[in-house]
């Protein structure tokens, strides 16, 4: 029984006791430390935001370094195309030029050679008229030399026609 | 609660184990006595060549009496044989304490030297007995000791500021961040938590410092304050008093006129109610009065067998099975103090609780 009786002396201590360390501990020690584990859990919580943020702006970074360089690469690669394009057209128009002048060169050379040519045969055919006058200058010279040979071109002439 | 139920039928099987031992144990040998109240702290030996240290007693009888306790442990034993025929052994105090006489650990004033039983009891007039007994001084160390475990986390964040815990901030810091998280805020309405949470925190570590000091087996510890009825019944009373005052308008309504009782009933419900208010918080007290004490009484009664059979190979059995029931009590000393905190917690939680729709 007397173990469950309360004894008022061992209250009166508990009683004090209990309410001093309730005053204490609650101004001294649970509110500072609830405080400062507030503070430390909000600081890490924040960190952990912050860090969060970095690394999302990292992320958009890296995506937008991507992209750059994408049209960088995009950039580079129509650059070329066009110089590729301008190259080859540069060629193309020499070429044609080229062709179109050799072209014109040569009707030019051909229609020279034709006028030398008309010129030199008509020069010839001058000369051989002028060969072929003293041809038969001679040639008449030599067979009207004596009577007969007259009489025997004359007969033959008239052979001749008569035949026809 | 279940572990409660599994440890007090337990204790009950261990005590119908050890009873016939009991019975056979001498008055040198009392289990109850140690786990009670005592005005000396015994530190070893029996009798005359016993070790104890003697504590103040203070007296409240027409003016603060003060003097050492060993005034009646040194003084002269008494022993009456009554008219009914048993006998009852007193010590009369010496020096300052001459007229006053200790009757198991009870201090009353004397009449022509002598005590005078009526029924089996002294009706011998008691004085108000104030005296730092063996539970007072352990309950004094114990605060001691918290306050400077507590100096010591505070400061640490005082010097260092918000940064991760160290030393023993580190074994304290999850403790108190535990009772705000697990027991306050849970049970306890949004908000409403820090209100209590001083009350809950101390109410906490006073339960568990006082366990785990009483599971220490010589001076300082070994007292059985945690275990002791007075201190429980405290502990409880706040809890009760806290509730009552914290009560809204909710929890009056609920005790007075439960909505969707009808009202021919109310005769019935209001006492039932009424009485619920004061068991929770008597509930509480037994609760923790019966762990803590069962505790020390299966380590003990573990270690009576030794002595009892007078041979040290009976260590073989009794020091294993100490082991382990110390090492239950050590949870068993961070349960009762969760328990306890916990449920003031949920009980004060439904005192202050809106109502619902």
């Amino acid at each position: 029984m007397e173990l469950v009786t309360p004894s008022y002396g061992l209250l009166f201590w508990t009683g004090l006791t209990f309410c001093l360390l309730l005053l204490v501990l609650t101004k001294f020690v649970w509110k500072p430390i609830l405080n400062v584990v507030n503070t430390r859990s909000k600081a890490i919580e924040d960190a952990l935001k912050e860090a969060e943020k970095a690394r999302h702006e990292m992320q958009q970074m890296h995506a937008e370094n991507e992209r750059i360089l994408k049209e960088a690469r995009a950039e580079r690669d129509a650059i070329l195309k066009e110089a590729k394009d301008a190259g080859s057209k540069m060629i193309d128009d020499a070429r044609e030029k080229a062709k179109s002048e050799g072209a014109k060169l040569l009707e030019a050379a051909k229609s020279a050679i034709q006028s030398e040519r008309n010129a030199a045969l008509s020069e010839m055919k001058a000369q051989v008229a002028t060969f072929s006058v003293q041809i038969a200058e001679q040639l008449v010279k030599e067979s009207l030399a004596s009577e007969s040979k007259q009489q025997a071109l004359a007969s033959k002439l008239a052979e001749e026609i008569k035949l026809n | 609660m279940k572990i409660s139920v599994l440890r007090a039928l337990f204790v009950v099987l261990v005590s119908l184990f050890f009873a016939p031992l009991a019975v056979r144990a001498n008055e040198e040998f009392s289990i109850m006595h140690h786990i009670q109240d005592a005005h000396e702290w015994h530190l070893w030996g029996e009798g005359h060549s016993s070790a104890s240290i003697s504590l103040p007693i203070l007296l409240v009888d027409g003016g603060l009496k003060c003097f050492s306790s060993s005034n009646f442990y040194h003084g002269k034993e008494c022993v009456d044989t009554l008219e009914d025929g048993t006998v009852q052994s007193y010590l009369l105090g010496v020096g300052p304490a001459a007229g006053y006489a200790m009757l198991h650990e009870k201090i009353y004033r004397t009449h022509h030297d002598k005590l005078h039983f009526h029924n089996g009891h002294p009706n011998n007039p008691a004085p108000w007995d104030f005296s730092i007994t063996k539970n007072v001084l352990s309950l004094f160390i114990g605060a001691v000791l918290l306050v400077v475990l507590m100096m010591v986390t505070a400061n640490f964040y005082k010097r260092k500021g918000a940064v991760a815990p160290q030393g023993i901030a580190k074994f304290i810091e999850p403790l108190i961040v535990f009772v705000r998280d697990e027991v306050a805020i849970p049970n306890l309405p949004h908000g409403k938590h820090v209100k209590y949470l001083g009350f809950l925190t101390t109410v906490f570590f006073f339960i568990l410092i006082n366990n785990l000091l009483g599971m220490i087996p010589i001076f300082p510890g070994g007292a059985n304050l945690t275990g002791n009825i007075t201190v429980t019944f405290f502990l409880a009373c706040c809890t009760l008093l806290i509730t009552l005052f914290s009560g809204n308008k909710n929890y009056w309504k609920h005790i007075f006129a439960a909505p969707g009782v009808p009202k021919a009933l109310l005769p019935i419900m209001i006492p039932i109610e009424i009485v619920g208010i004061f068991t929770k918080p008597f509930a509480l007290m037994i609760r923790l009065f019966a762990n803590m004490t069962a505790g020390h009484i299966i380590i003990l009664a573990l270690f009576s067998i030794i002595f009892l059979n007078k041979s040290a190979a009976w260590a073989g059995l009794s020091v294993p099975m100490a082991l382990f029931i110390s090492l239950l009590e050590v949870l068993v000393a961070f349960l009762q103090a969760y328990l306890f905190s916990m449920l003031s917690a949920l009980f004060i939680g439904a005192a202050v609780e809106e109502e619902h729709h």
